[in-house]
């Protein structure tokens, strides 16, 4: 066969399925136009500091509840004391899985719905969402807890960074005729302890850390995917060779 | 050490011997056509992806736990807390998703070559078989990590059984064992799943290439060697254009397990849920009857059909006509070899109306996968802005359902009234590579 036989017969039609494949994927991983978070699980540091944000402000309410205290020392290279000293307020033993205190029950007669367990949070709703979520919160006297959220109208949840963040308050678009005014923006009406630059990287490190609570086995499967890529490479080409070998002698 | 390994086989040979006339006659001496293509990897590839649901799948088996309380909790600990089970589930939820890529082009590959075509009708029809009972065995599966999409996939599939006229309500019930997808459906699921159908799916593959090697392989030209010029270099008796299976095609073969592989690992290390098409976000969320995913959908290898059940209207007060379409959609599928009347098998040597028809007809299949999986009221808006979406999913939805049913219809007048123009068909193979 001629090389340009070979071209059209082969690379074309793996390309095509490659590109039908690749292609397809944006469409979904788009999460509606939210901003890209950034995150980034193989950075240790930010996974310290997103879990040292998950155990000052979140584990009060939500938990996660399929992940252990001993998972994530090993993870996020931290030892025994200082997870149990630092991170564990819960009282938890070291290999039990983190579980807020808070009475489901109760939780639901504060706050009109139990918070939600955060193990496969982002994983269900996406980094993007979680980060934009985090950083969209607004106040507003008309809700129970004071406050709401533009990505997600409504939330039950009060807003546990606001100390951080400072607090926000919507401007509003001018509302079309028979329908609700909508949120046309939010400005930071009362600065909080971080600047908006620091309060975003610091929202990031949650979301990250959340997202390492969602799947920790991405860090095994990034540090060894490539080792597999690589033998698989070699096996491959091995594989080729005695093909090749082999149909010398078919004419 | 040599002499011992002849003396076992002696041994063996003298108690069993007709296993090497068997290994001969489907390996060594099986002769295949010497001009299989890119499009032949796939049949032994979906024999290997079979046996990795089979080895991934009894892993799973011994942490996992068929109940609507511990599935979902039970999934998470194999992907947290058993050795390496994050990797037994990610090679068999990928496996799943791969199957049907393979299974699809295969198919496909069968279809351009003419491989259904007398006298191949039987392994046809076995390997259609293999494919329904390999699309209950994915639904199944799919149902029992009891995720949310879980829950509403199983209500959606299993309610078309309920637009059944008279028997509908009971047999739905009958199916579920409940009056929602519940404790119940999930253990018989969980049964059928890894014992039923699993047999059923060795037996059929066993048959199919059984029925096979019988009338022994098509090839991209669509020749038939054994009709061909005799005498090879092994045997003066078979095709001349054929060569031993075996170590021709499984050295062959390798090459396409190792590309295969390459592609499935990187899936499996760097993208396992691959942007929610082979495992969706919804189904991170364990079921719950009382929230309803804001999409209902299928995984994108059901959504071409569940497209054309979508497409097809209620009408006489009974939805039945889109269960109907779906599974006709399939049904067809098993009649090719009688509704193609044409003589000449491969579309190398085909009318230029096969051509064009076969082309509208993957462009039709992919069109209502993206439809299914709604993509298309994503792109609606995004593209064309204000519009009425619904309607003009339907149109397009519709147009490319009457595509693809027109492909059957086209094939058989095309056929039948003999319109196609074929060109001549060689005598002998013409390539290899």
């Amino acid at each position: 066969m001629t090389k340009q036989g070979l071209m059209k017969r082969y690379i074309f039609p793996v390309a095509l399925a490659f590109a039908l494949v690749v292609g397809g994927v944006p469409v979904q991983a788009s999460e509606g136009g939210l901003p890209h978070a950034g995150t980034n699980v193989q950075d240790q540091a930010s996974l310290q500091r997103g879990a040292k944000l998950f155990f000052n402000y979140c584990v009060g309410c939500h938990s996660l509840k399929y992940m252990r205290y001993e998972r994530i020392a090993g993870d996020l290279g931290l030892t025994e004391q200082d997870v149990m000293q630092n991170l564990n307020f819960t009282g938890a033993k070291f290999g039990e899985t983190v579980v807020s205190h808070m009475p489901e029950a109760d939780a639901a007669k504060w706050f009109g719905k139990a918070p939600p367990d955060l193990s496969l949070e982002v994983r269900a709703k996406g980094a993007d969402w979680v980060y934009a979520y985090l950083n969209s919160f607004y106040l507003d006297p008309s809700r129970p807890v004071g406050w709401n959220n533009t990505v997600f109208p409504n939330a039950s949840m009060p807003f546990p960074l606001w100390e951080l963040q400072g607090m926000q308050t919507p401007v509003m678009a001018e509302a079309k005729p028979g329908e609700d005014a909508t949120v046309e923006k939010l400005v930071l009406s009362h600065p909080g302890k971080m600047t908006p630059a620091q309060f975003q990287q610091a929202t990031r490190d949650l979301t990250s850390f959340l997202q390492y609570a969602s799947e920790p086995a991405a860090l095994q499967r990034h540090h060894y995917g490539i080792w597999v890529l690589l033998f698989l490479a070699l096996f491959t080409f091995l594989a080729a060779l005695l093909k090749k070998e082999y149909w010398k002698d078919v004419h | 050490m040599a002499n011992v390994f002849t003396n076992i086989g002696d041994w063996v040979n003298e108690r069993a011997p007709g296993m090497m006339p068997m290994y001969r006659a489907h390996m060594t001496e099986y002769y295949a056509p010497k001009n299989f293509n890119l499009w032949y990897y796939f049949g032994s590839l979906a024999l290997l992806v079979l046996v990795n649901q089979i080895v991934t799948g009894i892993f799973l088996t011994m942490n996992y736990n068929p109940s609507a309380a511990g599935a979902f909790a039970s999934v998470e600990y194999i992907m947290r807390d058993v050795e390496w089970g994050w990797l037994i589930r990610y090679m068999h939820s990928t496996g799943a998703s791969l199957f049907f890529v393979v299974v699809f082009l295969h198919m496909f590959r069968g279809i351009m070559y003419g491989s259904y075509k007398k006298p191949r009708e039987l392994v046809w029809l076995l390997g259609m078989l293999i494919f329904l009972v390999l699309m209950a065995e994915a639904f199944m599966g799919y149902v029992l990590p009891w995720g949310n999409m879980s829950f509403w996939g199983a209500k959606v599939i299993i309610s078309l059984f309920g637009t059944i006229p008279y028997i509908g309500p009971g047999l739905e019930q009958w199916i579920m064992g409940d009056f929602l997808p519940a404790d119940a459906t999930l253990n018989r699921f969980f049964a059928l799943h890894v014992i039923a159908l699993p047999l059923v799916l060795l037996l059929l593959v066993v048959l199919h290439i059984a029925a096979l090697h019988e009338v022994g392989s098509n090839n991209p030209d669509g020749v038939e060697i054994k009709k061909g010029p005799k005498g090879n270099r092994w045997d003066a008796l078979k095709p001349a254009d054929g060569i031993p299976f075996h170590p021709y095609y499984t050295v062959k073969d390798l090459v396409g397990v190792g590309v295969f592989l390459l592609i499935a690992a990187f899936i499996i290390f760097f993208a396992p849920t691959f942007g929610g098409w082979f495992l969706e976000h919804d189904n991170f969320i364990p079921a719950n009857n009382l929230a309803t995913p804001s999409h209902i959908k299928p995984v994108w290898y059901f959504t071409p059909f569940y497209a054309i059940l979508r497409m097809i209207p209620s009408l006489f007060g009974t939805a039945v006509w889109g269960v109907l379409g779906m599974f006709g959609a399939i049904a067809l599928l098993f009649l090719l070899p009688w509704l193609d009347r044409g003589q000449v098998k491969s579309i190398r040597y085909r009318g230029t109306g096969f051509k064009v028809a076969l082309g509208l007809f993957v462009v039709s299949f992919i069109a209502l996968g993206a439809v299914g999986a709604g993509v298309t009221a994503e792109v609606i808006p995004a593209w064309f802005g204000n519009v009425d979406v619904t309607f003009w999913e339907n149109l397009f939805g519709r147009l490319m359902t009457l595509i693809y049913f027109g492909f059957f219809a086209f094939l058989w007048a095309y056929t039948y009234y003999g319109w196609e123009k074929t060109k001549p068909v060689p005598e002998r193979v013409t390539t290899h590579d």
